[in-house]
């Protein structure tokens, strides 16, 4: 029988998120509530050295003088910051030198993934650190990393092993006053990633964060510090999941990239935190501030795949500090149901020769809304800057939105920036050919909508490329092939 | 006494002026609470971002003009388009001039707003046309309607078409050191009408006069609108564009502007669809230099199915010239079949001069074909070297290509006078003599 598109509406309505499920982690949670104290709490749990909790403290003042932004494309109850806790810890936190030492409960966890670390140790050779709530509970491949100099560790082992490191660049990309989000996570942040490639190195393998909010009531405060030194190379992914709950959990990351003299980031998100039942209700506020420089000659590329979250609320963006340094956005955007989405990027052209390409993808199902809102911009004295962006939206049914805000702000003249932008629905002469050459309307929705995504897929590593497949599929089955 | 309280006070002294019992008298109390309410916008709007009027609104304007000097034919007949015959509405310092102007109220109406305010034939019309597409949020407009006094009426009665276009000119004198003109301007263009009108702001001398202008369009069934503004007046001279343009279906209004001169500009051109199967059509050329500042702003709201829209800005900028853009298309849920498009190219001739662009799309139907795409860079290098191998001198080939890029625009200008006119002002501005008849 002929699949059509109002089958095709009715099964991503009805689909139910796959990763909803909690786990009976025995696990330490400090009391609901924000204060000056819990700051300091947090600080000393993870014994911290007195630089790091004024850090935090001057963060947290900063916090309280701002306000919430609104001026983004989105509609959502604001989170109560007094009813949430800021910090939530696996009790029996596992040792990290062994796997067998793991929590076999956690261990039950990742299998229920799909991404078992052994497994992934053995055969895809990622290395990963685990942060589970707000704890990074396991660093796997640390030795074969140390070999090389690399650093890779969760970010409370760095601010104890490596202070110095830390001190140097935490902070210096994304200031803790930049927004509020980012100052409320300056304050708070629990445990992330860290890791610095050293001069000359290039990293063999796939560095992998996993996030995932596990206990109720928590919020969500990562901190990733990637740090790539002269002529380095690393290729940085992080996974996102959480269990479905009926209330919204707040998830405010903040992740600083440090691009120096021609090294090259390429950092990797598969973003797939718990959207929120199909009437709207749960899901996860994900208002994470990710932002990278690019010294000279240095590249960051950003790859995202966004399919999870009920609001969405990100920009991955590049400063092109550096002479002939180059910035990249690939991203796709699929919201489904309720979901709302307003994603995008900036290019801060500063140096000479910059360059910069964006590609966004989205596509938009159910009664969701998807906003695309980027901005480049070229200082007077980025001579020659070069950018080309391209932001295409894919509409199903029609109760869902897509909207483009791009802002364009240029004040050089050899400067040369091109934008264009597209919204379409699946062309029914497009399923008419593929149907007249043999191909069933299902199938060619999954042709369409995969030749739709692909340019952006193609920038994801092959590891990851899978899993992005996947997380596809949940979010437009019936669509992807 | 800053300039907002004072247009807020001269309210009083404004009304022994004008009819209290006329029932747009209450569009202008409410419209005066409005604006007490909003103030003028500043960059802290998201729609004036990139444009301040800080700097004109510090000063004081006087708000009504002296009986002025007389203003001869021959000081302004270089303005005119066409022979002196065809109908043209003329303001002195924002005074209806009937020496200047030739109106007719025979088979249409062509004349000024006061007569259709005091006229009680025109009441329906008024009352069914008058401030009925204008948004309450808008500060500006809100400004503009409370001090509603004078203006160009058209109406265009079902079936007829002037042959020639019809002019609206405003002058300023300099008789006053500086000076705030607030035109209305309604025009109707009924079913099956069809109307050319040209608008122009002029000052005669250097002097500060900010114009905030307010234009209601509307298009019936079936009716031809082509709109023309030239914007090219003096380094002095701010210009505050609101036109609001309201289309019944099957109608097609066409606006095109011509920014090449003032020291600051903003256009606020607003299309409302009320029926389906409707064209409307944006263009624009703006050419500047020295510190001028220009900002398009645009809104095309699709509310209606089997539309279509067409847009299309092209900029060049020398010197420390500003130029914006920010187009918006909004496309409603049941607006299916829409077919929305919006482009913006621009050219930097200097490194000081700066372009912010900001093409929005927001889309709430699915079976749309809508696409912007904007475009900063320069002129090819390939094709100068191409030109000068040929023994074109660097300044004319470069005039060349820059007017070849602007020439799509030019195209769709369908009064053979007017794109004359329009070449000529492109050749003296860019500075050279392109040596072909245009």
């Amino acid at each position: 029988m002929a699949y059509t598109e109002d089958e095709l509406k009715k099964e991503l309505e009805t689909k139910e998120y796959e990763y909803g499920f909690y786990t009976d982690i025995d696990s330490e949670t400090f009391p609901v509530g924000l204060n000056e104290d819990i700051v300091k709490a947090i600080s000393k749990k993870k014994n911290e050295p007195k630089w790091m909790t004024d850090w935090r403290l001057d963060a947290f003042k900063t916090w309280k003088t701002m306000k919430e932004p609104e001026w983004s494309n989105l509609k959502y109850n604001k989170p109560n910051f007094q009813d949430i806790s800021y910090y939530s810890a696996p009790k029996k936190k596992p040792d990290l030198n062994s796997l067998d030492e793991v929590d076999p409960e956690l261990l039950k966890t990742f299998d229920k993934l799909g991404i078992s670390l052994d497994e992934q140790k053995k055969l895809s050779g990622v290395a990963m650190d685990v942060v589970v709530d707000s704890v990074s509970v396991a660093t796997t491949f640390k030795d074969t990393l140390e070999e090389k100099g690399i650093i890779f560790c969760s970010i409370s082992d760095a601010i104890q092993n490596h202070p110095e490191l830390v001190r140097k660049h935490l902070g210096t990309v994304i200031p803790k006053k930049d927004n509020y989000y980012a100052a409320l996570n300056s304050a708070v942040f629990s445990d992330g990633s860290f890791c610095y490639i050293p001069k000359g190195v290039r990293c063999p393998m796939e560095l992998s964060t996993y996030f995932r909010i596990n206990q109720a009531g928590t919020g969500q405060f990562e901190r990733t510090l990637v740090i790539a030194d002269e002529s380095s190379y690393v290729s940085y992914l992080e996974g996102c999941t959480a269990p479905s709950r009926d209330e919204n959990q707040l998830h405010a990351a903040v992740v600083e990239l440090i691009a120096h003299d021609d090294a090259e980031i390429k950092y990797s998100t598969v973003q797939n935190w718990f959207p929120g039942d199909k009437n709207g209700k749960g899901g996860v506020f994900n208002f994470v501030t990710k932002r990278g420089i690019c010294h000279n000659r240095s590249k960051i590329s950003w790859t995202q795949v966004e399919t999870g979250s009920a609001v969405t609320w990100k920009y991955p963006s590049c400063i092109l500090k550096g002479n002939n340094s180059i910035g990249e956005f690939y991203s796709i955007a699929v919201t489904n149901n309720f979901q709302q989405a307003d994603t995008g990027t900036k290019m801060i052209h500063l140096g000479k020769n910059t360059k910069s390409t964006i590609i966004s993808k989205g596509v938009s199902a159910g009664k969701s809304q998807n906003s695309y809102r980027g901005l480049v911009q070229v200082s007077p004295f980025a001579e020659n800057a070069r950018n080309f962006s391209q932001c295409d939206s894919l509409l199903m049914g029609n109760d869902c939105g897509a909207h483009t805000f791009p802002y364009i702000e240029v004040q050089n003249k050899t400067a040369q920036i091109e934008h264009e932008a597209s919204t379409s629905k699946i062309g029914e002469d497009q399923i008419f050919y593929c149907n007249q050459r043999g191909i069933d309307t299902e199938k060619a929705i999954a042709l369409i909508v995969n030749g739709f995504s692909k340019e952006v897929l193609n920038k994801l590593p092959m590891e990851f490329a899978v899993e992005a497949q996947k997380l596809l599929e949940i979010s437009l089955e019936g669509s992807v092939g | 006494m800053n300039f907002q309280e004072k247009l807020l006070d001269s309210f009083i002294a404004f009304e022994q002026d004008v009819d209290l019992l006329n029932p747009i008298h209450s569009d202008r109390k409410e419209a005066l609470k409005r604006f007490e309410k909003q103030g003028f916008p500043s960059k802290k709007d998201e729609s004036w971002k990139y444009t301040s009027l800080k700097s004109i609104i510090q000063k004081d304007y006087s708000l009504s003009s002296k009986p002025n000097k007389s203003v001869e034919l021959r000081d302004v007949k270089e303005f005119f388009l066409n022979d002196l015959d065809s109908f043209k509405i003329v303001f002195i310092d924002g005074v209806y001039s009937p020496f200047l102007s030739k109106t007719t109220h025979d088979g249409m109406d062509i004349c000024v707003l006061s007569a259709a305010l005091s006229k009680g034939k025109y009441d329906s019309t008024i009352k069914n046309y008058f401030n009925r597409t204008v948004p309450k949020d808008e500060s500006l407009a809100s400004l503009n309607t409370s001090y509603t006094k004078e203006g160009a009426y058209i109406y265009i009665p079902k079936g007829v078409c002037p042959e020639d276009p019809v002019q609206i000119m405003h002058f300023s004198t300099g008789n006053q050191k500086s000076i705030w003109l607030q035109p209305r301007n309604l025009i109707i263009a009924d079913k099956n009408a069809k109307v050319e009108i040209i608008e122009r702001h002029q000052s005669l001398k250097e002097h500060a006069v900010v114009t905030n202008s307010l234009t209601e369009i509307y298009a019936e069934k079936n009716s031809f609108i082509d709109y023309y503004k030239i914007q090219n007046d003096l380094d002095s001279s701010t210009l505050i564009d609101n036109t609001f343009i309201s289309q019944e279906r099957d109608s097609n209004v066409s606006v095109h502007t011509f920014s090449f001169g003032g020291k600051l500009i903003r256009n606020n051109l607003n299309f409302y669809h009320k029926g389906e199967n409707i064209q409307s059509t944006l263009k624009g050329i703006t050419i500047l230099e020295s510190n001028q500042h220009v900002d398009h702003n645009t809104l095309v709201n699709h509310a209606q199915p089997n539309c279509e829209s067409h847009q299309d800005y092209k900029g060049i900028f020398s010197d420390r010239s500003v130029g914006v853009f920010n187009g918006k298309i909004m496309v409603d849920k049941i607006a299916q079949k829409t077919n929305a498009f919006q482009q913006n190219n621009n050219i930097l001739i200097d490194n000081k001069a700066k372009v912010n662009s900001k093409p929005q799309l927001e889309i709430f139907a699915d079976d749309v074909k809508c696409s912007h795409g904007c475009t900063i860079g320069q002129l090819d290098k390939e094709a100068l070297f191409y030109l000068k191998t040929r023994g074109i001198p660097e300044k004319e080939a470069k005039a060349l290509l820059t007017y070849a890029f602007a020439n799509n625009i030019l195209e769709s200008v369908k009064t053979p006078n007017l794109k004359r006119r329009i070449n000529s002002l492109i050749a003296s501005k860019l500075g050279v003599n392109l040596g072909f008849d245009l």
